[in-house]
């Protein structure tokens, strides 16, 4: 418990402001005084408790109320405990489904993070460049998800797409998404890639621009190569946006439903069937209300520990 | 300059960038060339350069009312949400950014775990709730719905830009004989007018490319673009051409925003905290 305070109370406020090497929560002033405290504070933060309370926490009440009984109708309901959380974590499909959306989103993290950084050093500094490089870059984060998925599901097509259509015929492989599991998969992974690799790209950007000028030029004057000026200045100090980019990343792909339901719909088999995939299908799909709760629970539950695990990993190996 | 201030520049640099830019375009130029193509074109035969050109599908898109009105619907229910998320986070990340106060951090990091929450759990609920509170259908039901993850970001983009301007002016503030609101609305709010610009996009953005709530909680007044453009797909097979052009319109609105905050956008993604 006090470890969540002072991992959390880092990020908070920023009045935690040991001059860390990485600069993790950089804007942040630096004052000697603590903030006042003052409990009425808590009115002006009452608008927010209540807009949250009535969209996440009351239905997050209802997921828990599916998840320990069994419905067959608004008034005809038992109470079953933790039986289906049971049946839910012995369900093969689920398992096999969760090892799927681990998997994809160890890929999406391995290639997403190096390519993001590569990208955000070679971006245009200044100019009209730099405003058109940014704004190009950050167009597939403003794409409705299911118009990402169409777009990729006409490109990657063999008969009309670009993509599909050149690695058919101009490399001579076969390519069919729609009937070769390893296809989808890497269609799934290559659209993820184009459409999120730009957020890891404006943060590192982000983070880059921020460092001190007098840096560079000091390791200029030691005749540092590229290399070295990236590896001992640069990275270092990428740290903080970093956390960031990859909790972001993170619980993203963790979650992705609509862009590979839309290309693939889960399939061909099983091969795409991430976890909210097989979750809306369980939920909304053959409506078993009771599994698809307890499902989401868990769920939701690890997405959190995990996040919990990467944030208190991350902030910690800084300081 | 004799120093430039991003350091050395590789010589290639350049060409890398400007290379993956272009790919990252191909699947966008791609379906654009699709959407002024007539569907005959696309099916029958395979060519890089549209053989005939024709602005056909667009015609179809803005007469045909269930087209545009589910657009319109799009773009009303995200700029609602937007100002409603603004409203209830600005009080709230002023105070934290200002003020200890009882169980202030636990409460910080538990918004930010709302924002972790996969959608699809509370699809169910909000389909059942939406439906009792009268909110099912409605312009306002998906904009609240969707404060499930905008409310939370905004809070947090907010703070991050709010810390970083000196306390001492709402002290000096205090001292001149300024009330909080009246401060907070007269001298606070014109100074953090760019953060406001940047949190607004934000949410804007999320909240306009989001489909499965949005769909889950609506059917017919307030249903989105993205969820008629599954309409495409009929007994003929799927109008490539129309779904295409649908596509191509849902970027204009995110593709103009963005060029009025390009100079934060990265900033507001690192959450204020760069």
């Amino acid at each position: 418990m006090s470890e969540q305070t002072t991992v959390a109370g880092s990020q908070v406020g920023g009045e935690v402001v040991p001059a860390t090497p990485a600069g993790g929560s950089g804007a942040a002033e630096t004052r000697a005084d603590p903030k006042p405290r003052n409990n009425r504070a808590w009115w002006l933060v009452l608008p927010v408790v209540v807009s949250v309370a009535f969209t996440a926490v009351i239905p997050l009440m209802t997921v828990v109320n599916f998840s320990v009984q069994d419905v067959f109708s608004p008034s005809d309901r038992i109470f079953v405990g933790l039986e289906w959380f049971r049946s839910v974590t012995r369900d093969p499909e689920v398992r096999a489904a969760f090892v799927r959306t681990l998997l994809f989103s160890a890929q999406v993290l391995l290639l997403e993070i190096p390519l993001g950084v590569a990208l955000a050093v070679v971006m245009p500094r200044r100019g009209v460049w730099m405003s058109v490089a940014l704004v190009l870059v950050a167009l597939p984060l403003l794409i409705p998800w299911n118009v990402v998925g169409t777009i990729w599901q006409i490109f990657a097509r063999g008969d009309i797409g670009l993509g599909g259509w050149t690695i058919n015929n101009v490399l001579g492989i076969n390519f069919n998404y729609t009937l070769d599991s390893t296809d989808a998969w890497i269609t799934v992974l290559v659209m993820d890639v184009w459409h999120w690799t730009p957020l890891v790209a404006l943060l590192a950007y982000a983070g880059l621009r921020s460092i001190p000028g007098p840096y560079f030029q000091a390791a200029q004057i030691d005749g540092a190569s590229a290399w070295a000026t990236f590896r001992h200045i640069q990275l270092p100090r990428l740290r903080g946006v970093l956390t960031i980019a990859i909790l972001l990343r993170f619980m993203d792909s963790f979650m992705i439903y609509t862009e590979p339901f839309v290309v693939t719909g889960g399939g061909p088999g099983n091969a795409t069937s991430f976890l909210s995939i097989l979750l809306s299908k369980i939920a909304v799909g053959q409506f078993d209300l009771g599994p698809a709760g307890a499902f989401s629970l868990l769920y939701f539950l690890f997405v959190q520990i995990l996040c919990y695990v990467f944030f208190t990993v991350l902030t910690r190996s800084g300081r | 300059m004799a120093f430039p201030r991003s350091g050395q520049r590789l010589p290639w640099a350049r060409t890398v960038f400007w290379l993956y830019v272009a790919t990252l375009m191909l699947p966008l130029l791609w379906m654009f060339g699709m959407s002024i193509r007539p569907n005959e074109d696309i099916l029958g035969s395979f060519s890089l350069i549209p053989q005939r050109v024709t602005f056909d599908n667009y015609v179809t898109f803005f007469t045909d009312a269930a087209w545009y009105s589910s657009y319109l619907n799009s773009i009303i229910y995200t700029s609602l949400n937007a100002v409603m998320s603004l409203v209830v986070a600005l009080p709230a990340a002023y105070a934290f950014s200002r003020f200890r106060f009882a169980g202030d951090k636990h409460l910080f990091f538990w918004l930010l775990t709302n924002r972790m929450a996969p959608p699809a759990v509370f699809l169910l609920p909000f389909f059942q709730i939406y439906q009792s509170v009268g909110l099912f259908d409605t312009h306002l039901g998906v904009a609240i719905a969707h404060m499930l993850f905008n409310v939370p970001l905004a809070v947090w983009i907010l703070e991050g830009f709010m810390s970083g301007i000196p306390r001492e002016i709402d002290e000096t503030a205090a001292i001149d004989g300024y009330s909080l609101p009246r401060f907070f609305i007269k001298i606070f709010l014109p100074m953090i007018r760019s953060a406001i610009g940047v949190t607004a996009f934000f949410c804007f953005m999320f909240s306009w490319v989001e489909l499965l709530i949005a769909r889950t909680i609506t059917s017919v007044n307030a249903k989105p673009i993205a969820a008629t453009m599954t309409r495409t797909v009929s007994a003929a097979g799927v109008d490539w051409g129309l779904l295409a052009a649908a596509g191509v319109l849902t970027i204009v609105p995110g593709a103009i925003v963005i060029w009025f905050v390009r100079n934060y956008i990265a900033k507001g993604f690192s959450l204020g905290r760069v």
